[in-house]
C-alpha cells in the first residue's frame, strides 16, 4: 500500500513526540484505542490559565497513518482554545493526510484523543477549583 | 553462489521473503530455454522426434523430482503447483474411499489451500478434525493418535510451515498412519530441498511439491502418489488420461524440466546450503537480540528450516514496523492492510495474543542472500523498532512496569 508523502513525512519526522506530567493540573491526557486492535494513542495538552493550548505531545502505537494523524493534531491544537481544538473533525485530518478509506479509523482515533485530553483537563481543572473552594 | 542482481536491484528493497517465492535459479532457466523454441514438441506425441525429445526431457525431470524424495519416477504426477497437488491429494483420496471412510485429519496451521479444501469436503458430508498445535507450532503425537480412527481416510500434515518454518515429525506421523491404516499426505512445498525427505523411510503416501519455492519456475508442481501399497484417487481434471489418468492435460515440458533441474540442484547442494543459511539466520537473530530487548521467536527454533525466522517485536505495531523496514522485502504476520485487522491464524494457533501476532515479521533467507544483506537487515530493523518504541506509549508503560493487561482498553 502506498502512503501519501505527508503520512511518510510525519512517520519519519514525527512532531511533538513526548510526554508531560499527567498529574499536573494544567495537563490533560487522552489515551484511546487498544493494543489488540493495533492502535493506541496518547495525546497530552498543556493549557494556559487563559484556556489556550500552549503545548501538545503525543505517543502512538500504530500504523503509519495512526502516527501521522496524532503527530498532525499536536501541530493543529497548539495555540487553539479548548473549544477550537474540540471542533477539529476526523475528516479534516483524513483530508490533510490523504488517508485511504481503510485508514479513516486512524483519523477518528485522533479526534477521539483530542476530546479525551480536553475532557481529562476539564475534569482536573474542575477538581482543582473545588479543592480551592473547599480550602 | 552469489549473483548480485538477484534480490537486490537498485531502488528495490532487499529480498528476504524466500518462503513467499524464490527467484528461478539461472541454471534452471538455462535448462528450460531450449524447450520454448527448438524443442517445442508435445511430450505426448508418439509419432515423431519432436515428441520423443520432449517426452525424454519430461521423464528425466520426473526422475529428478523422484530422486529428491526417495521415490520412483512412476509415482510422480506433474501438476500446476502445490495448491493443485493438495487439492488432488485430499479430495481425490477422500472421494475415492468415501464408501468406506468419511474422516479426514489435518492441522489448524496448514496452508489455506489445505484448510479450504477440507472445508469444502465438510460441505460434501465428510468429517474433518482440525488438530491444534503446541505453543512451539508442533503437533502432539498423542493427540494425533487419539483422533485417527478406522474411518480416517487421510491424514494431511505439512512438512514445514510457511510462516514459522517449523518441521513436523513426519516419520512419526507416517508410522502412526501406517499402523492405523490411514493414508498420510504431506504438503512439502516448503520442505523439499530444505530438509531430508524419504517417502519410504517416512511412510509418506502422498506428497505435494512446488516449483517456485525451490528456485524453479512458477506454475509447476508435483504430487507423489505411492504405488505400493497403492493409493488411488479420483482425478479432478479429466481428459486424455495423461499422468496415469490422475491429471489430464498436455504437460508444459519447459516447466517440468525447470522443476526437475531445481530438484537436482537442491539435492546436490542442500547440505551446504542449509548450513550457510543457518549461519546467516543465527547471525540475524543474534544481531537483533543483542541490540533489542523484548523480541520473541515464534515457533520452535530447533525443529525449523534454516532459512526462516519469525520474530515478534513487543510494543510496536506490525504495519508501522513494515513501513519502517521499507528497504526490506519481508512479510508481516498481520494482515492489517485489509480492513479486517486480522492477525495471522498460524500465530494465533500458537497461543499468541493478537498484539504479539500483529507485530511479527517473517524473514526468509535463501540461496541469493548475502551476509551484507543480513547485516543491513539487522541495522535497518533495529533502527525501525527503536524509532517506533520511542513513539510507543505501550513501550513507556512497559518501562514504568505497568502491566498492559491490567488496563481497561476501549476496543474499537
Amino acid at each position: 500500500m502506498a502512503y501519501s508523502d505527508k503520512v511518510v513525512d510525519h512517520y519519519e519526522h514525527p512532531r511533538n513526540v513526548g510526554s508531560m506530567d499527567k498529574d499536573s493540573t494544567d495537563v490533560g491526557t487522552g489515551l484511546v484505542g487498544a493494543p489488540a486492535c493495533g492502535d493506541v494513542m496518547k495525546l497530552q495538552i498543556k493549557v494556559s490559565p487563559e484556556g489556550i493550548i500552549e503545548d501538545a505531545k503525543f505517543k502512538t502505537f500504530g500504523c503509519g497513518s495512526a502516527i501521522a494523524s496524532s503527530s498532525l493534531v499536536t501541530e493543529w491544537v497548539k495555540g487553539k482554545t479548548l473549544d477550537e481544538a474540540a471542533a477539529i473533525k476526523n475528516t479534516d485530518i483524513a483530508n490533510e493526510l490523504a488517508l485511504p478509506p481503510v485508514k479513516i479509523h486512524c483519523s477518528v482515533l485522533a479526534e477521539d484523543a483530542i476530546k479525551a485530553a480536553i475532557k481529562d483537563y476539564k475534569s482536573k481543572a474542575g477538581q482543582g477549583e473545588d479543592e480551592k473552594a473547599a480550602g | 553462489m552469489t549473483i548480485p542482481s538477484i534480490g537486490r536491484r537498485p531502488g528495490q528493497p532487499i529480498y528476504l521473503d524466500y518462503q513467499a517465492t524464490t527467484p528461478c535459479d539461472p541454471r534452471v532457466v538455462e535448462k528450460m530455454l531450449p524447450y520454448f523454441t527448438e524443442k517445442f514438441g508435445n511430450p505426448h506425441s508418439r509419432n515423431h522426434a519432436y515428441g520423443w525429445e520432449a517426452e525424454e526431457a519430461v521423464e528425466q525431470a520426473r526422475e529428478q523430482v523422484a530422486a529428491i524424495i526417495g521415490a520412483d519416477a512412476k509415482e510422480i504426477i506433474f501438476t500446476s503447483g502445490a495448491t493443485e497437488s493438495n487439492n488432488l491429494a485430499i479430495k481425490g483420496v477422500a472421494q475415492f474411499y468415501k464408501d468406506k471412510k468419511d474422516h479426514i485429519v489435518t492441522v489448524v496451521t496448514e496452508h489455506k489451500c489445505v484448510l479450504d479444501t477440507c472445508r469444502h469436503l465438510e460441505q460434501e458430508g465428510f468429517k474433518v478434525t482440525y488438530l491444534p498445535v503446541q505453543p512451539n507450532g508442533l503437533i502432539d503425537m498423542a493427540e494425533l493418535e487419539a483422533v485417527v480412527t478406522d474411518k480416517t481416510a487421510i491424514v494431511s500434515v505439512m512438512g514445514v510451515n510457511n510462516e514459522i518454518g517449523v518441521v513436523q515429525p513426519l516419520a512419526e506421523i507416517g508410522a502412526l498412519c501406517r499402523k492405523k491404516g490411514a493414508f498420510f499426505h504431506t504438503d512439502c512445498a516448503q520442505a523439499v530441498g530444505k530438509i531430508d525427505l524419504d517417502v519410504n523411510a517416512m511412510n509418506i503416501d502422498l506428497m505435494s511439491i512446488s516449483g517456485h519455492k525451490i528456485y524453479g519456475p512458477k506454475g509447476i508442481g508435483a504430487l507423489y502418489v505411492r504405488r505400493r501399497p497403492r493409493v488411488r484417487l479420483v482425478p479432478m481434471i479429466n481428459g486424455g488420461g495423461q499422468e496415469r489418468g490422475m491429471r489430464s492435460g498436455t504437460l508444459a515440458t519447459m516447466l517440468c524440466v525447470g522443476l526437475g533441474e531445481a530438484c537436482a540442484i537442491a539435492k546436490a547442494e542442500m547440505g551446504a546450503e542449509a548450513e550457510r543459511l543457518r549461519g546467516m539466520r543465527d547471525r540475524l537473530l543474534g544481531g537483533l537480540k543483542q541490540r533489542l530487548p523484548e523480541i520473541y521467536v515464534n515457533g520452535d527454533l530447533d525443529n525449523r528450516v534454516a532459512g526462516n525466522i519469525n520474530i515478534s517485536f513487543a510494543f510496536v505495531e506490525g504495519e508501522g514496523l513494515m513501513m519502517g523496514v521499507k528497504d526490506l522485502a519481508v512479510s508481516s504476520g498481520s494482515a492489517c492492510t485489509s480492513a479486517s485487522l486480522e492477525p495471522s491464524y498460524v500465530l494465533r494457533a500458537l497461543g499468541l495474543d493478537a498484539e504479539m501476532a500483529h507485530t511479527s515479521l517473517r524473514f526468509g533467507i535463501g540461496r541469493f542472500t548475502t551476509q551484507e544483506d543480513i547485516d543491513y537487515a539487522i541495522d535497518h530493523t533495529v533502527k525501525a523498532v527503536e524509532h517506533l518504541r520511542s513513539l510507543s506509549p505501550l513501550w513507556d508503560m512497559h518501562l514504568e512496569g505497568v502491566d498492559l493487561k491490567s488496563i481497561q482498553w476501549a476496543e474499537h
